[in-house]
């Protein structure tokens, strides 16, 4: 198990220093010159000479070499200093300090909840297979699968608006400083996500259940007159859940991608909404900051799950 | 002469008869399909649909779907107008018809080239290991942890926005994860006692490869091929909700449902519910068709 681990450790260092490569070499393909775009503007209003850009794009380092933009961007990012922001001049690591964990709670939050739900369903699917039951538990985590998130959003907001005149709250509040007003803010968006997120948990959940069920040992269990509880829950649970806990470490990443448009929607002043601005600004520094602290946190998510496998699992561990 | 003649007119009835035959056949193992698997069935049934009303888009659809009419703008649905018009006066369902052709084209091709590609990296560099794996794995698990939407939107920003692009972008982004789940398959079947008689007997590694673990790799091939139909179609449709999809004259659902559609969404609410039910259809019918699939193509699963 030492050996293992230790070799999952070492395994994380060259992933994450790969992750950064790819970010920064697909910030630099991508076209739309930031010094054009912030002296002409958006849609072109203002007159620019070009040495005026030359000037810009020196004063922010454009127009060194690619590896030298690079090495001397992931030591700034080493130190814990994401740049500055192209469009607003302001720091990228203060204000994604206080973005990061507004988005961090509302995926928290979706997970928790698809979770909740999903490997409950999931369970009573492959109990009762091919019953009812397991039809409408199977319709029920599907349709969170079919919905298109957005739409679910867009509809759930204007629904709100028109026969309960609820808009979503401008004034945001961290949860320690007023948890009601917190929650009133991400319940909704966080009803939306773990709606989507849902339907795979419950999916791997049955799927895995299923399987476990049809070993071995499972058989045995109910043979030596082991109650059916204990059989469920002790001997085909706990190894049907390896799946569906690998299914959740990387659920963040896609919830990180899902906020980007339901943060918008409902006026959640997270990293997605941020990244959306950024997006339409060029703003590749912010962008590529975004994205690295997301890859750096489901990254080092991945490992604890790798080295839970290793514990759960020795098949893993003795490869 | 003669002889010849009533020969060859008996084959061709009999091989008539045999075709008849087959046909009845097919139909008996639908209906057992049908009644083993009822939810499997509503999802071909839907997936069905939607290919008819795909294949005969142009005959079927009652107006043309790019005309606009500066009269009826916004029109609620009625009886010419199943659907009700757009905001430039467009049918609607002519509109989803059309657009429904379009998510299935999204949905195969980003599917074929995506899902079999990834897979056959998968299988190969799983089965025999050594470093190219260990770089293909640490490639995987970087991909992995980029979020997908922004990378999506990035590529789209490099070759600008096409249905191609769409396409391009969602294949990119299905590779990791497709990967790694068939990686952890071959794992387990690697380790399995059959592998090891057949290495003992002295089978060859592409024997190993191709009769043992890619058969048993392909009810996951079938749950991964429909679960990203279904999710193509909805990247696809974010992304143009987000207005980088496909091109505005483009009827793809999901621009149907963009910014301009969820604004009028109290006055003209036809004009993005319905493109909004026809995603969520098709979705479920293509989920639902594969989790039935998946029950009876697993050997595991069979003959319980």
């Amino acid at each position: 198990m030492r050996a293992y681990a230790a070799k999952r450790v070492l395994l994380f260092f060259p992933t994450m220093i790969l992750t950064t490569v790819i970010v920064f070499g697909l910030f630099w393909v991508v076209p739309g010159d930031v010094a054009m775009l912030i002296l002409v503007g958006a849609e072109g209003e203002d007159t620019a000479s070009l040495d005026d850009v030359a000037e810009l794009r020196h004063e922010l380092g454009l127009d060194r070499p690619i590896h030298v933009q690079y090495s001397s961007w992931l030591w700034d990012v080493l130190r814990g200093d994401l740049g500055t922001s192209l469009w607003y001049r302001a720091p990228v690591t203060a204000e994604l300090r206080d973005r990061f964990m507004v988005t961090v709670e509302l995926s928290v939050l979706a997970i928790l909840m698809a979770f909740a739900v999903g490997v409950p369903l999931g369970i009573i699917s492959a109990v009762k297979q091919d019953t009812r039951t397991d039809y409408a538990s199977r319709v029920f985590a599907l349709m969170g699968v079919a919905l298109p998130n957005f739409w679910l959003g867009v509809l759930i907001v204007s629904g709100l608006a028109a026969f309960a005149g609820w808009l979503p709250p401008l004034g945001y509040a961290a949860l320690w400083e007023d948890p009601l007003l917190n929650l009133q803010q991400l319940m909704f968006p966080a009803l939306v996500l773990s709606f989507s997120n849902l339907g795979l948990t419950a999916r791997i959940t049955r799927s895995s259940m299923l399987e476990v069920l049809r070993e071995d040992y499972v058989r045995t269990a109910r043979a030596k007159g082991l109650s059916e509880f204990v059989v469920l829950v002790r001997h085909t649970l706990k190894n049907a859940l390896l799946p569906v806990v690998t299914i959740t470490g990387y659920q963040f990443a896609g919830l990180l991608g899902g906020v980007i448009i339901i943060e918008s929607i409902f006026v959640v002043p997270g990293v997605g909404s941020w990244t959306i601005q950024s997006i339409q600004h060029r703003d590749f520094v912010v962008l590529q900051g975004v994205i690295v602290l997301g890859a750096a946190v489901i990254l080092t998510l991945n490992l604890i799950i790798d080295l839970l496998y290793g514990v759960l699992d020795p098949r893993i561990r003795y490869q | 002469m003669l002889e010849n003649q009533t020969a060859a007119e008996g084959a061709r009835l009999l091989s008539r008869k045999g075709a008849l035959i087959q046909l009845l056949g097919l139909l008996q193992s639908a209906t057992r399909f049908g009644r083993q698997k009822p939810l499997g069935a509503v999802g071909g049934i839907i997936v069905l649909i939607l290919l008819v009303l795909s294949v005969s888009a142009p005959v079927i659809s009652p107006h043309d779907y790019r005309s606009p009419n500066a009269d009826l703008v916004h029109e609620p649905p009625s009886s010419t107008f199943l659907l009700g018009t757009d905001h430039l006066g467009r049918d609607v369902l002519s509109r989803i018809i059309k657009g429904g052709q379009i998510s299935l084209y999204v949905g195969l091709s980003s599917v074929l080239i995506g899902i079999t590609g990834a897979f056959i990296i998968a299988v190969t560099s799983t089965y025999f290991g050594g470093i190219v794996d260990l770089a293909l794995q640490r490639l995987v698990d970087s991909l992995m942890a980029l979020p997908g939407l922004i990378i999506a939107l990035a590529i789209i920003a490099v070759l600008g926005s096409s249905l191609n692009n769409v396409i391009v972008a969602i294949v990119i982004g299905m590779f990791a994860p497709v990967v790694r789940t068939v990686r952890s398959q071959v794992l387990s079947i690697k380790e399995s006692d059959y592998v090891l008689a057949a290495r003992a007997v002295g089978a060859s590694s592409g024997r190993i490869v191709f009769l043992h673990i890619a058969p048993n790799c392909f009810a996951i091939y079938l749950i991964l091929a429909t679960f990203y139909l279904g999710a193509a179609i909805i990247i696809e449709a974010s992304l143009s909700f987000l207005g980088v999809g496909s091109p505005p004259h483009i009827p793809s659902w999901g621009g149907m449902l963009s910014r301009a559609a969820e604004e009028r969404l109290q006055t003209a609410p036809w004009v993005a519910v319905f493109p909004g039910l026809a995603i969520f259809i098709v979705v479920l019918g293509f989920n639902l068709l594969g989790d039935a699939l998946r029950d009876v193509f697993d050997p595991k699963l069979r003959g319980r």
